[in-house]
């Protein structure tokens, strides 16, 4: 104990006495109104709470409400649901549950699969919860278990909304899907907005725009008997519906993109060049959500994610791909707005089909052998001539580069209205340094041509081309175009977001540089996609790329038909038409698919063609709901 | 056996005893009959009782010595939760020690009221305007931390744990009514910056019937339970809301209204006065404390007691919003059975180890 002069330490006891004092005086009254409190509970409204107790007859139950559709911008439906029978069972209901099980077996089929799934459920989550044994009954399953139902304690025939995704694996990478809520979803949804629901969106739009899509849960207040079994309605708030989502997706566009890479892997980005509107968002090979609704069997999930050719993987959101010359139809205007360079409209290289860095043994080949001769900006882009941006890139330096090509969206996610959105790498001396690895002299060559460290996802792509179509104004790629209200049918459109518009010293720059890659597609002499150009009905401007996957040795050369598939190039076309007045801008990357030219180019053609011209080459397939009746 | 040589209080023994008995039939009936539950409940109020004995045979001016410590290590385990903690409905709040789960916040309620009894320990008293500061910091930080799980309930109770220990020290009554005042008016600003759950509970603790399938459905039920009780009670294992799963968490919150279903009005006041018994020979050991840290904690700890029962029933009866907050001793939960019989094992060191004065 301190030293305290006598005095204080009365003082202080004084005080402390008079505190606590007060304090229990307080605290004891406290004490008196809980006494009061409960004999009013129990005394006084005794009789009001125990006719309420009796059975406690009055239960509120959730009615779910439908959650919202998605459909694309044709109003093709594209995600649905629709009421099916499931036979569902509360363990702690049941006194013997191999005997329970062994009856319904007679009564409805219930495979190996489904027996698994539940054991999984009665292991995992608590005894009072109804757990599903079986979707999808018949109407003869349906009744004769009603029928039976009495007499089979613990057994619960629900009818419950399924999600539906009629077109199957088309677009899946953009719609993603809805599975069961999980552990960890439990715990940090609020769960009274989920009462009564077992699905919740997964991934893509579903899971992005849950909150709009999930819709509110109604209730109803039931008289039960002793048994829980209910004798009538009290009271009813009715369940509000999901928001409906109208998606920029055009699904015949879509159809048509997925069809035309066919068996192939790849990733494609189709956007309206003035709202940032996702038309079409691909990745191949695609899958089947509507096995995911009810939670997909681990072997067949194991498949999908043992499949060599990745199914599972969003090549569209997050495809790592080197741009390859595509970098080019960007870094191009780079040589003319970067004075600094000594590059201009009119400044020719010659092109021996080889490049060196100054006192340096190592050579930078072209994809032309014995080169292009001599060219200016317009025919190194026609021709994509790789020597042209070897010295492009080394008179620019990687910072200027990177200072360039940031504004066009390289390096960072581009707004897509999706989570999970690779960033790519924008690279720099700077960038790898703070990485705590040395920069070389020929990274700065290589990034040139879009080679070495520099990766991309296809939304960039298409996001950075849309902007060189629309006067250097970028937007954030919209895969949602308007939210509509299921009942009132009230449309909220959802406003184009630009990002700051690309500064350029002179606007007649970019006029340069479109004249240019509109010669890549319509220029007879050496135009890298002239294929697709020579009979096109309204003008295209593109550029194609072709991205190395493996190394070639020095002095060795690429073989396309000598390389294994999984080796060869990964082939690319980012394109923007009609020219004058763009309506769409589309990046198509072909993983292994060889040229940009042959590969993806046509790919680019056929969407462009549907979405100008107007012709419907494909139709999209609907599936039909699976069959409710035997 | 001499008691006094355990330094034990007998009193405060015996009623402990008798309420942890109470516990005991209490978790069986509210778990269903859940022998894994009840022995749980068991081992832990064995383990209680321990640490109570432990504690209550260190002198106080040790304790008094090890009180920063005490506050700091709960202060880093309450950041530690914060950056790994486990979230369980809706919140951040356990601690996973490989074998058990902690929730230190618990800790607090004791090691706030520790801190503050050092500090003012150490100057005169009462404690000038700066040291206030001082103090008001030491409380907020906590509290802040506790508040970010988010745990609203639990952070207003160790800020009063605090409160309970800035009062006993004197703050002046200006100080207190001008605090109060700005508390009133910032309710409105609080508002804005509550999750969603929780102003839903002070809505529904205005108006239950709001929403009766969520937070406001567990008023109604425990309501139901404690006034369906009567004066007798339906007879131990008798709840129906309990084990018709009508009753939330009935295990630890809402264990009150279990026994009330049970034993009726005559078991509740029965309980209650228990309740009041242990806080009221609490205040009697700070009243006879003899220096200035003893008096302070063991008020504190009074207090704080006191105030968490009130807390717990006032929202198993409905007059106070469901805010999350175990019934100390009775409630199924370690973390908070550990930390009470901890503070009591600090009220009979105080209380044992006093030095008879001469008048």
């Amino acid at each position: 104990m301190l030293n305290i002069p006598l005095k204080d330490h009365f003082r202080q006891t004084r005080i402390f006495t008079a505190r606590l004092s007060v304090a229990a005086g307080v605290l004891m009254f406290l004490a008196l109104m809980l006494a009061l409190r409960l004999s009013y509970l129990q005394l006084l409204s005794h009789g009001h709470y125990a006719m309420l107790s009796q059975a406690n007859r009055i239960r509120p139950v959730p009615i779910l409400p439908m959650r919202g559709l998605i459909l694309d911008r044709n109003g093709v439906v594209l995600a649905s649901s629709y009421p099916v029978y499931t036979l569902e069972i509360v363990p702690e209901q049941v006194d013997d549950m191999s005997a329970l099980l062994l009856e319904l077996n007679k009564l409805v089929t219930i495979t190996e699969g489904d027996l698994k799934q539940f054991r999984k459920q009665l292991r995992d989550r608590p005894r009072f919860e109804s757990l599903m044994l079986r979707t999808q009954l018949t109407e003869l399953e349906a009744a004769r278990i009603a029928l039976k139902r009495p007499y089979l304690q613990g057994v619960e025939l629900q009818a419950r909304l399924q999600r539906f995704y009629p077109l199957g694996g088309l677009g899946v990478h953009a719609l993603g899907y809805v599975g069961r809520i999980n552990e960890s979803e439990m715990e940090r949804i609020d769960k009274s907005a989920y009462r009564g629901m077992r699905h919740i969106g997964k991934l893509g739009i579903e899971a992005a725009y849950e909150d709009q899509l999930l819709g509110q849960v109604g209730f109803e207040k039931i008289e039960t008997n002793a048994h829980g079994r209910a004798l009538r309605n009290i009271e009813r708030v009715a369940p509000v519906a999901g928001k409906n989502l109208h998606l920029n997706i055009d699904a015949n566009l879509q159809a048509l993109a997925e069809e035309a890479l066919g068996k192939r892997r790849g990733g494609i980005i189709a956007i309206e060049p003035a709202t940032g509107a996702v038309l079409a968002f691909v990745s191949t090979p695609t899958y089947d959500p509507n096995r995911f609704v009810n939670g997909i069997d681990t072997d067949s999930y194991r498949k999908l994610l043992d499949d060599p050719d990745k199914p599972l993987i969003n090549r569209a959101l997050n495809g790592q791909y080197a741009p390859g010359s595509t970098i080019k139809a960007f870094l191009g205007l780079a040589a003319l707005e970067v004075p600094s360079a000594g590059f201009d409209a009119t400044h020719t290289i010659s092109c021996p089909g080889f490049y060196s860095l100054p006192g340096d043994k190592h050579v930078f080949r072209d994809w032309k052998k014995n080169g292009h001769g001599t060219v200016s900006l317009k025919e190194a882009i026609t021709q994509s001539c790789d020597v042209y941006f070897y010295r492009l890139a080394v008179a620019l330096g990687d910072a200027a580069m990177r200072d360039f090509l940031a504004p066009f969206g390289f390096g960072a996610k581009s707004g897509v209205d999706m989570s999970g959105e690779s960033e790519g790498i924008l690279p720099s001396r700077a960038w790898k340094e703070a990485r705590g690895q040395h920069w070389y002299p020929g990274e700065t060559v290589m990034t040139g041509i879009g080679q070495g460290l520099i990766i991309v996802t296809p939304l960039q792509l298409a996001a950075a081309i849309g902007a060189i179509a629309n006067d250097g104004v970028r937007f954030k790629p919209r895969l949602v175009g308007a939210i509509e209200d299921a009942k009132t049918k009230e449309r909220e459109e959802i406003a184009p977001e630009p990002y700051a518009p690309i500064e350029l010293q002179d606007k007649t720059h970019l006029t340069t540089l479109i004249e240019a890659l509109t010669s890549v597609v319509h220029n007879p002499n050496g135009g890298t996609a002239y294929g697709i150009g020579y009979n096109a009905p309204y003008k295209i401007a593109g550029k194609t790329g072709t991205a190395q996957v493996k190394g070639i040795a020095q002095g060795a050369s690429y073989q396309e038909n000598m390389t294994p598939e999984r080796f060869r190039d990964h082939a690319l076309f980012i394109a923007f038409a009609p020219v004058d007045h763009p309506q769409i801008a589309v990046a198509v990357i072909v993983e292994n698919g060889g040229h940009g030219g042959s590969a993806a180019a046509p790919i680019a053609r056929k969407m462009m063609d549907h979405v100008i011209l107007g012709k419907i080459a494909s139709q999209p397939v609907a599936t039909p709901k699976p069959d409710n009746d035997e | 056996m001499n008691l006094e040589r355990l330094h034990l209080d007998r009193s405060l023994l015996y009623a402990l005893l008798a309420l942890a008995g109470v516990s005991l039939l209490a978790v069986y009936s509210a778990s269903s009959k859940d022998l894994g539950m009840t022995i749980n409940h068991v081992v832990r109020l064995v383990i209680g009782f321990g640490v109570m004995l432990l504690v209550a045979q260190m002198r106080p001016d040790h304790i008094e010595r090890w009180s920063p410590y005490v506050f700091a290590a709960a202060l880093v385990l309450l950041v530690f939760v914060l950056a790994v903690g486990t979230v369980g409905k809706g919140a951040q709040r356990w601690l996973h020690l490989g074998f058990v789960r902690f929730q230190p916040s618990e800790l607090m309620k004791l090691g706030l009221p520790m801190m503050l009894a050092w500090y003012f320990a150490r100057g005169d008293l009462p404690p000038n305007l700066l040291r206030l500061g001082v103090a008001f910091i030491i409380c907020a930080v906590p509290a802040a931390l506790i508040a970010k799980q988010p745990d609203l309930g639990t952070a207003a109770l160790v800020f009063a744990a605090g409160a309970f220990t800035l009062f006993l020290a004197g703050m002046r009554w200006s100080i207190i009514v001008t605090v109060g005042l700005a508390i009133a008016a910032a309710m409105p600003v609080a508002w804005n910056f509550m999750h969603d759950y929780q102003r839903h509970r002070i809505l529904t603790m205005i108006s239950p019937e709001a929403d009766p399938l969520g937070t406001g459905y567990h008023t109604i039920q425990s309501m139901i339970a404690v006034g369906s009780g009567g004066f007798y009670g339906k007879g131990w294992l008798n709840s129906s809301q309990a084990h018709l799963e009508y009753l939330p968490e009935a295990g630890t919150d809402f264990i009150f209204a279990v026994f009330a279903e049970e034993f009726g009005l005559i078991g509740s006041l029965v309980l209650l006065g228990l309740f009041v018994f242990i806080g009221m020979r609490a205040m009697i050991i700070a009243f006879l404390a003899q220096d200035g840290y003893s008096r302070l904690l063991a008020g504190g700890i009074a207090l704080i007691f006191f105030f968490s029962f009130f807390v717990n029933i006032g929202m198993v009866t409905g007059i106070l919003p469901i805010v999350g907050v175990p019934l100390p001793v009775m409630s199924y939960g370690g973390s908070s059975i550990l930390t009470v019989m901890a503070s009591f094992g600090i009220l009979m060191s105080i209380h044992t180890h006093r030095r008879i004065v001469e008048q």
